[in-house]
């Protein structure tokens, strides 16, 4: 119990992924949606440092950059297009937006 | 129990109560605060790691520049009130909460708990202080992984580009 091992932080990445993907499911405000998929992505962060810190590999702690990197042109694309969105309809509500539902 | 693990326990803490709030709190100006907290608990986690970098730019990137992004954001669309049509109807909520407890458990049942990886990386055995240091990651990032690299600067040249045209005004 004292001892922290991979094992606890690869448990809370689960679990922080867990409430981010509960997140995408239940919430209809697009930018909690997008919310989110951010804690998600900080859940998988967790999880690479961890590894790269436990088996002795950089390339876990380069690829947590290229993470946040992408996260950021994820978030930046993803708001312009929520703001379009808005603009176009007045509402955030992603079951408004039907356009391309088949 | 040492201060690593103090550090850990409290951290875990906060940041399963905290991103558990974002998904629920109906405000979403709350939502973003808490989730904030929920990324300087992330890089706290970093330094228990020994990755002090990454923690910085968790930081500086995540909760400085990304988050103010979410909250202009919030502040320019006049959210900051509860919108009626926010929550999921309780059919959906159950599917997800089964899914998410049915996820967590096959993790656990898969022994992710008690999971330890032999230290078999090309740098093991390294202390974790040099190997999570600016040093170390600036000479992965410049040598092994440049092609990478280059192409996240253009990623993110095209999604700047992207975004200025998707938010312009028609005219």
């Amino acid at each position: 119990m004292s001892e922290i091992g991979v094992g606890h932080y690869l448990t809370l990445s689960a679990i922080l992924f867990t409430i981010g993907a509960i997140g995408v499911l239940t919430r209809k405000n697009a930018i909690i949606v997008f919310m989110a998929i951010e804690i998600m992505l900080n859940a998988a962060n967790l999880a690479f440092v961890t590894f790269a810190m436990s088996i002795g590999d950089l390339g876990g702690l380069v690829m947590v950059l290229f993470v946040i990197a992408v996260a950021a042109a994820e978030a930046a694309v993803g708001l312009a297009i929520i703001v379009a969105m808005y603009r176009h309809r007045e509402t955030v509500n992603v079951e408004a937006f039907t356009a391309m539902r088949g | 129990m040492t201060g690593v693990a103090i550090a850990f326990w409290v951290l875990a803490a906060v940041a399963v109560l905290c991103s558990l709030l974002v998904i629920t709190s109906r405000n979403p100006v709350a939502s973003v605060l808490y989730l904030v907290v929920t990324f300087f608990c992330l890089a706290g986690l970093f330094v228990t790691l020994h990755s002090h970098f990454l923690a910085a730019v968790q930081v500086i990137v995540y909760a400085g520049a990304i988050m103010v992004l979410f909250l202009f954001v919030v502040m320019l669309l006049n959210l900051g009130t509860p919108q009626w049509f926010d929550v999921a109807t309780t059919p959906l909520k159950a599917v997800a909460l089964m899914l998410g407890i049915g996820f967590v458990g096959a993790l656990a049942a898969a022994g992710v708990g008690d999971f330890e990886p032999s230290a078999t990386g090309p740098a093991a055995g390294v202390d974790p202080d040099v190997l999570g240091s600016t040093e170390a990651i600036a000479t992965a990032l410049y040598s092994a992984y440049y092609l990478p690299f280059l192409v996240t600067a253009l990623l993110l040249l095209v999604a700047m580009v992207g975004a200025v045209v998707l938010a312009r005004r028609e005219r």
